[in-house]
């Protein structure tokens, strides 16, 4: 196999492989070693960082004398938290169920060799592309009553009608929901149509020898095969919930009064705004937490499932 | 001889090159000012500052009424590079000195008279233990009441002077088809006509214990009930698309005639400027019902940063002295629309509402109903602040909430200081 | 796939049909709805914004408001509009791009043909970075860049951005090449070829799919933030989603709303031409495997 070239001693050849060996084995983690250095210290550094200053008493800058549980405590006892937390509950379920369902279905249909698909596709994606100041301010002035589409429906003869979610305190953070699936749902359509046009043909045309109509095909076969794209949407849908703090601000500022807060939105206002600090950071370590919790464990039993399947 | 020359020359020399010529420094200023006519005026301090010869950095951050360029000041602070100046207001001020990072404006201000100009109630706020550690720009006035007297002709009503005669005129207003009072449900704007109803309930001496005092039996008391009493009885003439509206598109309703009034601050000028309205004749200004002789002030100010550098020092020196200046506290105030800080101004060229605001603001500094807007950052900071806003605006939106209740709340919202 | 079911009659396939194109068509309207009105505010005068109904055609077409949202739009005591600050966000977003990409798939390419123990808890390690709030790194970051001496500099915000971008191109990458035998690889080490060398010839050329859809994602993520671009840059050199904001959110200036939409299709401009123009190669680039296990 590898004949040493010219007049090289078998040691000299044995003590080169030996060191190419060890390049080898070791290059990989050299090459992988910045990434996880800077997950190390921009990640999980930061997050010990932010952990400690929730123990403390900072305000205005931070400021490192350990205080106790005391921030906890105040958060625990704050209105307007729990205010949050029961919204990011509500919204993350709404947003990603009907995101995956939205973008499934959008998906199924365009891939019915639809013409004008790439037109089509092109309406459902846009939205992921722009910003939230532009998203946030259209769509509140769509939402507000008397002015976007309540108001434009009621000219059209229906005089009842109404849809003031957005001014409604106990409705407000549904009304998040509809902006954000109408910005996230072409993504998810886009992994979906790229999973179904990877399943192959030849079990669906199986099955349909065998007699079984579009609903059982669909249930049986292109939904389960569709598993890992399920698990990427949920990546990417999970994250955007979480991080969701642009479009709450631009659409409704968190209101009325603060009726469509998230802990993100949250924990900006009592950091930077309120001058709190270690409360806006015990805050953040909470909805840590919360992920840890959840997607953690998703996330490595999935990554081991494809390792093996 | 030839030796007296050398020396000569080496001396001429010595004493040219002591005297260090300054080359003018740089001033990163952070601000929030970014419309058209906010950024006019904004120019001219730049002007100002580069006839002096220092070049002007612009950092300009909008957003919630300066809330996004404070995320930024602190990070910048943070990272250990502060800019030379920042659009800062109120007890804020105090809470940055405290941290240690400001600078000293004492020889300015002695040298500009800054005692003799300015009130002591708008003094104290720009000093941290006795030393000038920001300076202010300009004034606005909080407590106005902004009306169309078209529509006030067709509903037989008169603008009123105290909360009683508010409610007879907006029953006359919305009876004859309009919208009585203009608002845009946002938390500010919620503050912003809570704190005109409980300065006209309770007079300047109560809302100075509740508001800048923070004593919770002002807070959690029947004035403060009543307060809250008559906020409700207001809401009855709000109409319901208010949630969320921004401030300038309620201003339009009183523009366009859809409205009667509209409480807000002296920015809402600009809107009808903008719109081609003369004050007197297409809209009146008057203080805001039972807030006539008061004053409640939000004053734009400026604090400097501590800088290494001789040369931004000395450019902050004069960045801190060109604010004070006649010339520019007129030139800014006219495009602004608020009115100079710096008393004893000649007034000439501001329209009436204006000198109307200037006298009241001598007047009120003397009488001691000069109070700091609560809703606009003046009074407290910001913790029992957003604490006090969060009441407010549960307030409104709950209509099962009871004044008591409310009462109660803002007694907490005080004792909040985690 | 991609064949419809014939597997009804030709009335029910029409109806079929019927009701799928109904569906989509609803559905467009409500993606389209947003963009109609501002494409319409942005082309109407104030007066008619002023007095008239928001998702109401313009009375009087005006294109003003582009050109002063481009040219002459204040953002600050700067009145030049979004021009300078849409290069000064090309300066970073495209080094930004690239690095992370490439980074990206150097990870992916280890994580699936080098394994080593650990290395799958490795990259659950890393993909909870995918989910860390910005605004609560913005200190700890401020405080670091500080410290590195940039950060109030172009290199600061790359630096920034492929930080935290590199969770997801490593995701992306990963979750393609593992649709790509070992035996490949195992075979070219026998063969001689190196760490680097089986990189460039073998997997590198496979990626063009993939390389699209992760390119696309990073482009459009950091071209749209605002939070990191406010905080690391100042002046004159603040991308183009900071001068939007200064234009929309005046708080006690007049608001020009028609500027506003204009200056607001431009900023999202780059990012919309990316998806509606690569958009095709998107979903292929998904379709080779970019979700699959």
């Amino acid at each position: 196999m590898n004949q040493p070239a010219g007049g090289a001693s078998p040691a000299l050849t044995r003590a080169r492989r030996g060191i190419a060996d060890y390049v080898e084995t070791a290059l990989p983690k050299i090459v992988l070693g910045p990434t996880l250095l800077c997950a190390l210290i921009f990640v999980y550094g930061f997050i010990a960082w932010t952990a400690w200053l929730s123990f403390t008493e900072s305000r205005i800058l931070p400021r490192y004398d350990f205080a106790g549980l005391v921030q906890y405590i105040a958060l625990f006892a704050n209105d307007r938290w729990w205010t949050a937390v029961k919204n990011l509950g509500i919204f993350a379920g709404l947003f990603i169920g009907f995101c995956l369902v939205t973008g499934l279905v959008l998906a199924i249909l365009l891939d019915q060799r639809i013409r004008a698909e790439g037109f089509l596709r092109a309406i459902y994606l846009y939205p992921m592309a722009l910003s939230f100041i532009v998203t946030g301010t259209a769509w509140r002035w769509i939402l507000n009553p008397g002015l976007g589409l309540e108001h434009l429906v009621r000219q059209l003869g229906f005089e009842h009608f109404t849809f003031d979610w957005i001014v409604t305190p106990g409705m407000s953070i549904y009304a998040v929901v509809i902006a954000g699936v109408w910005q996230s749902t072409g993504f998810v359509m886009a992994l979906f149509l790229a999973g179904l046009r990877g399943i192959d043909d030849a079990i669906i045309k199986a099955a349909q020898v065998d007699g079984a109509g579009p609903v059982r095909i669909y249930g049986s076969i292109v939904i389960p095969s569709l598993r890992p794209v399920f698990f990427s949407s949920l990546i990417i849908l999970g994250h955007i919930a979480i991080k969701s703090f642009d479009l709450v601000m631009a659409l409704t500022g968190g209101g009325p009064g603060f009726s469509s807060d998230l802990p993100a939105t949250f924990m900006y206002t009592f950091a930077f705004n309120r001058n709190q600090i270690g409360l806006g950071a015990a805050s953040a370590m909470m909805m840590l937490m919360t992920v840890v919790a959840i997607i953690v464990p998703m996330i490595y039993s999935e990554t081991r499932r494809q390792r093996h399947g | 001889m030839k030796r007296l020359l050398v020396a000569t020359a080496l001396g001429a020399v010595g004493l040219a090159s002591s005297a260090p010529l300054y080359a003018g420094g740089e001033v990163e200023v952070l601000h929030w000012w970014t419309s058209g006519g906010e950024a006019k005026s904004v120019a001219e301090l730049k002007k100002e500052l580069e006839a002096k010869g220092d070049t002007w950095k612009d950092f300009a951050v909008a957003g919630g009424g300066g809330e996004t360029a404070m995320t930024v000041l602190k990070s910048r602070v943070v990272s250990g590079q502060p800019p030379t100046a920042a659009q800062v207001k109120g007890p804020q001020i105090q809470d940055w000195a405290a941290e240690g990072v400001l600078a000293n404006l004492d020889s300015t201000a002695q040298a500009g008279k800054w005692d003799s100009l300015l009130p002591p109630v708008v003094s104290n706020v720009m000093k941290y233990k006795g030393h000038y550690v920001a300076v202010p720009v300009n004034v606005h006035r909080v407590n106005w009441l902004w009306a169309n007297p078209e529509v006030f002709k067709k509903a037989g009503a008169k603008i009123p002077t105290n909360w009683d005669e508010f409610m007879v005129a907006a029953d006359k207003i919305q009876k004859a088809g309009f919208i009585a009072l203009a608002h845009g449900g946002q938390p500010w704007q919620d503050a912003t006509l809570f704190e005109s109803v409980a300065l006209g309930v309770g007079g300047a001496e109560w809302y100075r214990k509740a508001f800048v005092d923070l004593d919770p039996k002002a807070l959690n008391s029947p004035t403060m009930e009543k307060a809250f009493t008559t906020l409700r009885a207001v809401q009855k003439y709000i109409d319901k698309d208010a949630a969320n509206r921004d401030w300038n598109l309620a201003t339009a309703m009183v523009i366009n005639g859809k409205a009667g009034m509209q409480i807000m601050g002296d920015w809402a000028k600009g809107e009808f400027t903008a719109a081609g309205k003369v004050a007197g004749r297409d809209y009146i200004c008057a203080p805001a019902p039972g807030t006539k002789g008061a004053f409640t002030f939000n004053i734009d100010s400026f604090i400097m940063f501590q800088q290494k550098d001789a040369s931004k020092q000395q450019a902050q020196r004069d960045l801190a002295s060109a604010i004070m200046d006649v010339h520019f506290q007129e030139v800014f105030n006219l495009n602004k629309g608020s009115i100079p800080v710096r008393m004893g101004m000649n007034l000439d060229k501001f329209d009436q509402c204006a000198k109307d605001s200037a006298a009241e603001f001598t007047a009120s500094s003397k009488s001691g109903a000069l109070v700091p807007s609560f809703a606009h950052e003046m009074a407290m900071p910001p913790a029992p602040k957003g604490a006090m806003f969060d009441v407010i605006t549960a307030f409104m939106n709950t209509p099962s909430m009871t004044p008591k209740q409310a009462a109660e709340k803002m007694g907490a919202a005080s004792g909040k200081k985690v | 796939m991609g064949e419809p079911y014939r597997t009804q009659t030709a009335g029910s396939h029409l109806i079929g049909r019927a009701v799928i194109y109904t569906l989509l068509v609803l559905f467009a309207l409500y993606y389209l709805m947003p963009l109609f009105v501002m494409l319409t505010t942005s082309l109407k005068t104030l007066d008619d914004i002023r007095t008239g109904n928001l998702l109401a055609l313009p009375v009087q077409l005006s294109f003003d408001a582009w050109t002063k949202a481009w040219d002459s739009a204040c953002t600050g005591v700067y009145c030049g509009g979004l021009k300078g600050n849409f290069l000064n966000s090309v300066s970073f977003v495209v080094p930004a791009v690239i690095i992370s990409t490439l980074i990206g798939a150097f990870n992916g390419y280890v994580l699936t043909m080098w394994r080593f123990k650990g290395s799958d808890l490795l990259f659950t390690a890393l993909l909870i970075g995918c989910f860390i709030p910005f605004q609560v790194v913005l200190l700890p970051m401020a405080q670091t860049l500080g410290w590195l001496g940039i950060a109030n500099s172009t290199a600061g915000l790359v630096f920034v951005h492929v930080v935290y971008g590199l969770a997801f191109t490593t995701l992306f990458f990963r979750n393609f090449y593992v649709t790509v035998p070992v035996e490949l690889t195992k075979a070219a080490r026998i063969d001689g070829a190196g760490f680097f060398t089986i990189f460039w010839r073998i997997i590198l050329p496979l990626s063009p799919p993939i390389i699209v859809v992760c390119v696309i994602w990073q482009f459009t993520q950091i071209w749209n933030d605002f939070l990191f671009g406010v905080v690391f840059s100042s002046g004159q050199r603040q991308p183009i989603t900071v001068a939007l904001n200064n234009l929309v959110n005046t708080t006690t200036g007049v608001k020009e709303y028609n500027v506003d939409m204009a200056a607001a299709i431009i900023a999202g401009l780059p990012t919309l031409l990316v998806y509606v123009l690569a958009g095709k190669y998107f979903v292929r680039g998904l379709t080779a495997g970019a979700v699959k296990g």
